[in-house]
């Protein structure tokens, strides 16, 4: 038995696991020392908190798209931050004829429904666009070359939307019902926030009752498992291929608006570090791991927002919150060390046996 | 006109020529095995009659129709369903999803919910364990829901490629009683074994493949006097 592990603990397992130990170390250490100095009140932690969850839904929103076509096709979809991108960019435009007709201010919620189909429409649409001009005829072709191609169709989008609706910061017209702010108790909570949260909680819900309940959703896990043997199944692979697409495309569609609510603007290149954080998420999950990106997400979402203060201030370091990047990466350096399978990743290896 | 008619099918696997000319037919309500050494092309032939490799020469037939050049999942939803080897559930649903995966093809509910209720009635096992998920089963456990999955299908024949493959020999036993019995109840199969012993009792004909090619092809009592079958697939001399 110790034989044996001796056997498996490389010299490599060692450096890493020295790292990730002082990492850990350093984080306690900087979370104490923070708790002891009392700088943050309770309010502050509350909102690093809603915040954290906010920004955590869209992020896990959009690593549904990352896992569940990586759970089909084995392959990061790189271009799906474009994805993101294309449908809130694209419904900006509706946005503001709403808002300068005044229709968006009379009718609040009518205008935000009608932006949310324009969003998911057009993000599923890039979606199922990108499968069958790029990815698809490239199915039996190495590994590598669908990832290249993600890669240039990524940059394409980019460029092509840029070049359809320019390369400035486009500001999304604010909703006056979302502006303001709820109380509980003695908490404060802002609306739109909330909104977020709640909107998210609501179509992970129906996209996780979809994957776990209903023929279609079996069958996509089916394929993630084994399309050979899914497709002597009656199971029409393609078919089932395109569905993760767009699913996939209508999360990050939705993901678009929630966070052009939150972030009030949108630009061609919106998409790069989101879809970066939201692709960290689905690994952090375990990708292909479909609770697992939405877990990943929201864990994401958290330690970007309250790690900062948490862990840096009690360091010393000056002005924690541009950090939020570097502290995102590092918990997936963390992850990976410990758990390389993700937080709910399973070793299949084990399970094939 | 039989059920299922291969014709002079070649199958290649990039250069190499796997399957040189293998001609078979099934008839309604029969057992055939194809009995042959590993690396026949026993599996192989099953593969392309499912869809799954394209032959580059020869045809395939089910109730007359071609279906030579139909897709794996179009050919299942006619009826011709195969229970592959090594099993291959799906080892993260439960065995009712995998079940449910099985009878894809067929959009009724009422008529899912009768097969279901036919295969928990042929392997009680299954019914004990149907919220577990099937990776957790054990090696019989799952050769019963590969067959019970195939079985969801309401198949018009069941092509099973070595069921007892790597089971305890009372485990091969309890398959090939389900085989007996799918028999009596009427279910049409083709059965590929390497236990010709075994195979050639329930069939009723049988094909002996070499290198992709059939070299005898005889009822199964025939076989089971032959000299050359006894010698290299029976172990008797
Ligand atoms: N995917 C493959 N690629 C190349 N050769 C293969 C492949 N699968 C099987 N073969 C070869 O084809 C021959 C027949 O294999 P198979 O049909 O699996 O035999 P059997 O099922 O009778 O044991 C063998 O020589 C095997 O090595
Ligand atoms: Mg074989």
């Amino acid at each position: 038995m110790l034989k044996r592990w001796r056997e498996r603990i490389t010299p490599t397992d060692v450096v890493m696991w020295f790292i990730g130990g002082t990492l850990l170390l350093l984080m306690f250490w900087g979370s104490t020392a923070t708790l002891i100095e009392g700088r943050y009140t309770s309010h502050h932690w509350f909102d690093f908190l809603i915040f954290g969850l906010a920004q955590g839904s869209i992020y896990a929103l959009i690593a549904m798209g990352y896992t569940m076509v990586y759970g089909t096709l084995r392959m990061i979809n790189f271009a799906h931050s474009e994805v993101f991108m294309s449908g809130p960019y694209t419904a900006y435009f509706v946005a503001a004829a709403f808002y300068s007709s005044g229709f968006l201010d009379r009718q609040p919620i009518l205008s935000l429904i009608f932006i949310f189909l324009v969003s998911m429409a057009t993000s599923t649409l890039i979606a199922v666009l990108l499968e069958r001009i790029a990815y698809r005829p490239l199915r039996t072709a190495p590994r590598l070359v669908p990832l290249i191609t993600a890669i240039g169709a990524s940059f394409f989008l980019q460029y092509t939307f840029r070049g359809l609706y320019g390369s400035g910061f486009q500001a999304y017209p604010v909703v006056k019902i979302l502006e303001g702010e709820w109380m509980f108790g003695v908490f404060r909570i802002l609306k739109f926030q909330a909104v977020v949260i709640v909107a998210a909680a609501l179509l992970m819900t129906a996209l996780y009752l979809f994957v776990q309940r209903t023929r279609m959703g079996k069958a996509i896990r089916a394929v993630s498992e084994d399309k050979e043997i899914s497709s002597l199944m009656g199971i029409d692979i393609d078919r089932m291929i395109v569905t993760t697409f767009v699913i996939g495309g209508m999360a990050a569609g939705a993901a678009g608006v929630l966070y052009a609510v939150m972030f009030k603007q949108v630009h061609f290149f919106m998409g790069f570090i989101p879809g970066i954080k939201a692709f960290t998420a689905a690994v952090l999950g375990g990708i292909g791991n479909i609770p697992g990106a939405m877990l990943g997400g929201i864990f994401l979402g958290l330690v970007e927002s309250i790690g900062p203060s948490l862990f840096l201030d009690g360091l010393g370091i000056v002005a924690p919150y541009q950090l939020k990047d570097a502290i995102a990466f590092i918990m997936l350096v963390l992850v990976l060390i410990f758990r390389p399978t993700g937080i709910l990743g399973e070793r299949l290896a084990i399970k094939k046996a | 006109m039989s059920l299922l008619e291969i014709e002079n099918v070649h199958t290649y696997y990039g250069q190499i020529h796997t399957l040189k000319g293998v001609s078979l037919t099934v008839d309604q309500g029969e057992i055939v095995t194809l009995i042959g050494a590993n690396g026949a092309g026993k599996s192989t032939l099953l593969k392309t009659t499912s869809g799954l490799l394209r032959p580059r020469e020869g045809s395939i037939r089910l109730e007359g129709k071609d279906l030579t050049h139909d897709p794996p999942h179009e050919i299942a939803a006619k009826g011709l369903v195969q229970v592959p080897e090594g099993r291959r559930v799906f080892g993260r649903l439960t065995v009712t999803e995998n079940l449910e995966m099985g009878a894809f093809a067929i959009s009724d509910q009422k008529l899912i919910k009768e097969n279901l209720d036919r295969v928990f009635q042929l392997f009680p096992r299954l019914k004990e364990r149907h919220k577990q998920v099937a990776g957790t089963l054990s090696g019989g456990e799952q050769q019963m829901l590969a067959t019970g999955r195939a079985l969801m299908a309401n198949p018009r024949i069941l092509l099973m490629d070595e069921p007892s493959m790597g089971l305890a020999p009372i485990l091969v036993d309890g398959i090939f009683e389900i085989i007996r019995k799918l028999h009596t109840d009427g279910t049409t199969i083709l059965l590929v074994e390497q236990n010709a012993r075994m195979a050639l009792q329930v069939a009723g004909r049988g094909y002996v493949l070499q290198s992709g090619v059939v070299v005898l092809s005889d009822s199964a009592q025939n076989l089971r006097q032959n000299e050359m079958v006894r010698n290299a697939y029976l172990g008797e001399t």
